[in-house]
């Protein structure tokens, strides 16, 4: 029989920070998927004999935008540390980070999960450099001898010395969904702030959960592994959910769970050893030489205070207090700040429109074009107030909803206006009662089987028989209307005494 | 005889202003002692004939066009000649550091110092010898070959310095550059008989000096007297916005008018007259106090409470730091690389064959000093008693202008006597390592000789950025003295 456990989370995030320049040098910060390799680097970056560092302003002003979007206490004045290892992609085989006295410390973060809000404490916030990035090559060749490459390693430095920001949370996640959530309101954030591409497949945001268990009830902490450098939501969380089964195991087993840092294995869905606690490295931190302490400007930290925007989880609350939003829509519409803003400016095109309903166009329909088309808000060829001028002709009746929908579409692929689609296609509804009482009169007579059911008691039938009122009208008719007329005929029929 | 190596840097500017003689014709002067001398004294690693004639021929265009005209100011060491200690990078010029690791570094970008000096119009003759990054008292440690002192080929020139002390002494250069971590300018200086100054930390860029103990490592300059050493410490110092620990303190503006010191507190701080200095050296600077004295100044004791500690201080503090300083020597970018089967045996084989004895003594004891354990205990307990040593220079700073003192226990010792026992040559930089741990400034220049014919130097300490009271007083002492006018004796014999 298996125990109950409670497994216990905490997280490091890297986050790239988007400023032009690196960490300790004026190279640009380029895309390392894209550039030629090595084509951004310089001594200082390449750690050649005799360089120095010195600190980017701006990333600074970047990692004080996020301590402060988390609530951190900002230490006036921060140390550099050298964290001192051997590897072909550090090339001064030590990288500059914080360690004692880092940048921001005691923030929180406020997820959402099923069970509702949650806030998750920040223990700190520090500002590092990116290493370069190796690529492994296998032999190779074509059979003969001479041509034999023998396996090698390639290095590029465009990445080495890229600013960076670790984000490391309380072990106060219990589960690989608020992990989950906890990354996903941290990426929000990010990107709210500006200081981050977002771009999980390039490496601009790498996650490393610390995973331990213990029985439940129990207020010592089990021994936890890490596992690095996962990349996706999604692999975050099968990775958190695979641990905890195989440290469940474990215990259920009678067995111990090693202290040690694990890789997750996509393709196959498991977590795998890759150093054990023995081969831990002893870093040797000590306060970097080579920069004085930071020492922050305490009117600066003010103005960055500020200037920061209404941030994610802020704008989700005024989304459900003022457009009565469910806390699902709201969290929808506010994860990218794009997509709230874009909401905002429809909502306020069209005043007249509950702005419920705006919601569920955006989350329904105008998603469902992007998801198809691949696009992102940001290329989407409908402005807020050309779909505000769609929603509004529906509500009011002008068109109906199903017509609704198929303006919508076509002006995503044609960027006309709703307003210019329906005057060129005739879809205007129609609204006319004495039209519509026409058209159902039409309808009954030609199905007088259908009609006899109906009296006959068969009352699912009136539904068919909106149907083809709905056909006969080129599915232009209001159809509140028909449905109206429809019974209002049919009772006349059965009033009349068939 | 040679009238043009025989110059001091001042009378070199002037000669090339007046038309005396060109920038060709001084440079090919120098290229000519050195050919003659350093088969003796091995004070360079690398020379630069063919650059350095072609920026004479560069600097003599400019000289005469300005002769011509008389107007656009020249820069003020145009076409003069200098010789540059090998762990300061000159763009396009091999940098080897001293050592074996770096035999093939040329760097692409020169050194502040180095760049604001050929901003000044100077030619780099070639890079001097050093012992192994800057480690080391004699410049025995060298990679390359052990630099001989032109007082005596058969002692040390004194380190880690002592190719640029050894070839200013020689007239191999009329001044040079040099780094100063733990004494290596000024001891080297005291031990060639020549004058040396190791600004305040903070005051000359280290960008480009490849780092030995970064928070102690300053650059700094020798020439034959203090007048011309304050003439290139004028030039070089200054905030550098690529060294971030270079401070934001205006420009010097060295003064050095008159001899009067009417005015000066000079300390005599007790614990630098110990038992164990050599007689000769204690009586010399005593005498060279005295000489001050009759310049004006007023001497009083003072003392240094924890000077006994900079020793084991220094000695965590600096290889601590030089065991991350020379982690990028792995033989991944550097040529030459030891190869192996594996990544881990590339690193081990190409610092286990390049790297000399000393250099991986002091990177096993600064990695020791660092590890999870001990840092508290060595790193750490370090740390806090270098701040007692600071301190103990800031209270002496408030009776007194500036300290003299030794500068190291004798005169340059005898090539090998300390190869088998490194913490007697530890023990050479006593004098010189507290100013390193405080970051004040240290002048040296002669005071007399011993009975060998060695000469003896003088240690003068100011408070950080004080540079200009040590000026004042050395260039005071040289207006009435003579020590810095004598040279080797080997120059003429070389000549004969």
């Amino acid at each position: 029989m298996s125990n109950i456990y409670e497994p216990v989370i905490g997280l490091e995030v890297h986050a790239e920070l988007a400023t032009r320049s690196k960490m300790f040098c004026a190279c640009p910060v380029v895309d390392t998927t894209q550039a030629e390799p090595n084509s951004a680097v310089c001594p200082v970056c390449a750690g050649m004999p005799g360089v120095l560092p010195v600190v980017n302003q701006k990333a600074v002003e970047f990692a004080l935008r996020v301590a402060l979007a988390l609530a951190c206490e900002i230490a006036p004045s921060s140390l550099f540390a050298r964290k001192n290892y051997f590897y072909p992609d550090l090339p001064k085989g030590y990288q500059i980070s914080q360690y004692e006295n880092p940048l921001a410390v005691n923030g929180r973060l406020t997820i959402l999960t099923s069970q509702g809000e949650k806030v998750v404490r920040i223990r700190r916030v520090h500002l590092e450099e990116d290493t370069g990035k190796l690529t492994h090559i296998a032999e190779s060749g074509n059979g003969s001898i001479n041509e034999i490459r023998p396996a090698h390693t390639l290095i590029d430095l465009n990445r080495a010395g890229v600013p960076l920001l670790e984000i490391v949370s309380e072990p106060d996640m219990h589960s690989a969904e608020e992990v989950g959530a906890y990354a996903r309101a941290l990426h929000s954030l990010l990107r709210y702030l500006k200081v981050n591409s977002g771009d999980m497949q390039k490496g601009a945001m790498r996650i490393e959960p610390n995973i331990s268990i213990r029985p439940a009830g129990s207020q010592t902490f089990g021994t936890r592994c890490e596992i690095k450098n996962l990349n996706t939501f999604r692999g975050l969380e099968r990775a958190v959910d695979f641990e905890i089964r195989r440290q469940s195991a474990l215990l259920d087993e009678g067995k111990v769970v090693e202290q040690e840092t694990r890789g997750w294995i996509d393709d196959q869905g498991i977590t795998v050893t890759q150093r054990s606690k023995e081969e831990a490295h002893d870093y040797r931190y000590f306060p970097e030489p080579d920069l004085p302490p930071l020492v922050l400007d305490r009117a600066w930290v003010e103005e960055i205070l500020a200037s920061l925007p209404e941030l994610p989880i802020s704008r989700l609350h005024r989304f459900q207090e003022q457009y009565k939003l469910s806390a699902y829509d709201a969290e929808v519409l506010t994860a990218e700040q794009e997509t709230a803003d874009y909401y905002e400016a429809a909502v306020a095109a069209a005043p007249q429109v509950a702005p419920k309903v705006i919601a569920n166009w955006i989350c329904g329909e105008l998603f469902s074009l992007l998801n198809q088309t691949g696009m992102t808000l940001a290329e989407c060829p409908v402005t807020p107030r050309a779909l505000a001028a769609l929603i509004f002709l529906v509500t009011s009746g002008e068109i109906n909803l199903g017509t609704g929908k198929v303006v919508l579409a076509e002006m995503f692929h044609s960027g006309q206006s709703a307003e210019a689609i329906i005057a060129s296609r005739g879809l205007r509804q129609i609204s006319d009662s004495s039209a519509i009482a026409g058209m159902v009169q039409q309808v009954l007579k030609n199905n007088p089987e259908q009609v006899q059911s109906y009296l006959a008691g068969k009352t699912g039938i009136a539904q068919w028989l909106f149907g083809q009122v709905m056909k006969a009208a080129k599915g232009q008719a209001n159809p509140q209307v028909v449905r109206q007329e429809l019974e209002k005929q049919l009772n006349a029929m059965i009033n009349n005494g068939y | 005889m040679n009238t043009i190596t025989g110059l001091t840097l001042s009378q070199l500017v002037h000669g090339l202003r007046t038309g005396d003689f060109s920038s060709r014709e001084a440079v090919q002067a120098y290229l000519e002692q050195i050919e003659r001398l350093e088969p003796n004294l091995h004070a360079f690693i690398s020379l630069a004939p063919e650059q350095a004639l072609a920026q004479a021929d560069i600097a003599d265009s400019r000289l005469a066009a300005w002769r011509k005209s008389g107007e656009n100011p020249i820069p003020p060491l145009l076409g003069v000649p200098m010789a540059i200690k090998d762990v300061l990078c000159v763009a396009g010029l091999r940098c080897t550091a001293g050592s074996r690791i770096l035999e093939n570094f040329i760097p692409p970008f020169s050194a502040t110092a180095v760049e604001r000096l050929l901003e000044a119009g100077i030619i780099v003759l070639g890079k001097t010898n050093t012992d192994e990054f800057a480690m080391g008292s004699s410049t025995e440690n060298s990679g390359y070959w052990v630099t001989h002192n032109p007082w005596n080929l058969e002692r040390v020139p004194g380190g880690s310095s002592g190719g640029s002390a050894a070839a200013v002494a020689a007239d191999m250069a009329p001044a040079a550059l040099g780094s100063d971590t733990g004494g290596s300018i000024r001891q080297p200086a005291a031990f060639c008989g020549i004058s040396g100054i190791k600004p305040t930390y903070g005051r000359v860029s280290r960008y480009g000096l490849i780092a030995y103990g970064s928070s102690l490592d300053c650059v700094g300059a020798f020439a034959r007297q203090v007048s011309d050493v304050a003439l290139i410490y004028s030039l070089i110092a200054g905030h550098d916005e690529r060294d971030a620990t270079s401070m934001d303190y205006p420009k010097p503006q060295v003064n050095l008018n008159g001899k009067d010191l009417k005015g000066l507190r000079v300390g005599i701080p007790d614990e630098y007259f110990i038992a164990g200095i050599q007689a000769e050296v204690e009586a010399s600077v005593r005498e060279a106090i005295q000489v001050l004295q009759t310049l004006g100044a007023a001497v009083e004791r003072v003392s240094l409470p924890h000077t006994e500690y900079a020793l084991p201080v220094y000695y965590l503090i600096a290889p601590a730091e030089a065991s991350a300083n020379l982690a990028r020597f792995d033989g991944i970018r550097y040529e030459p690389r030891s190869e192996a089967e594996s990544m881990w045996g590339v690193f081990y084989r190409t610092r286990g064959e390049r790297f000399g004895a000393e250099v991986k003594r002091r990177i096993m004891l600064g990695t020791y000093a660092l590890s999870a354990g001990y840092y508290d205990a060595y790193y750490g307990q370090a740390q806090k008693v270098r701040t007692l040593i600071k301190t103990d220079f800031e209270q002496a700073f408030e009776k007194v202008d500036l300290i003299a003192a030794p500068v190291a226990p004798s005169t340059a010792f005898p090539i090998g006597r300390h190869s088998d026992d490194p913490l007697a040559m530890y023990l050479e930089d006593i004098f010189t390592l507290p100013a390193n741990l405080a970051g004040v400034p240290g002048l040296v220049f002669p005071v007399g000789f011993d009975a060998n014919g060695l000469p003896v130097g003088m240690q003068l300490m100011g408070p950080h950025f004080g540079e200009d009271i040590l000026f004042k007083a050395g260039h005071a002492y040289q207006q009435v003295t003579d020590w810095h006018q004598r040279k080797p004796p080997l120059i003429d014999k070389a000549f004969t």
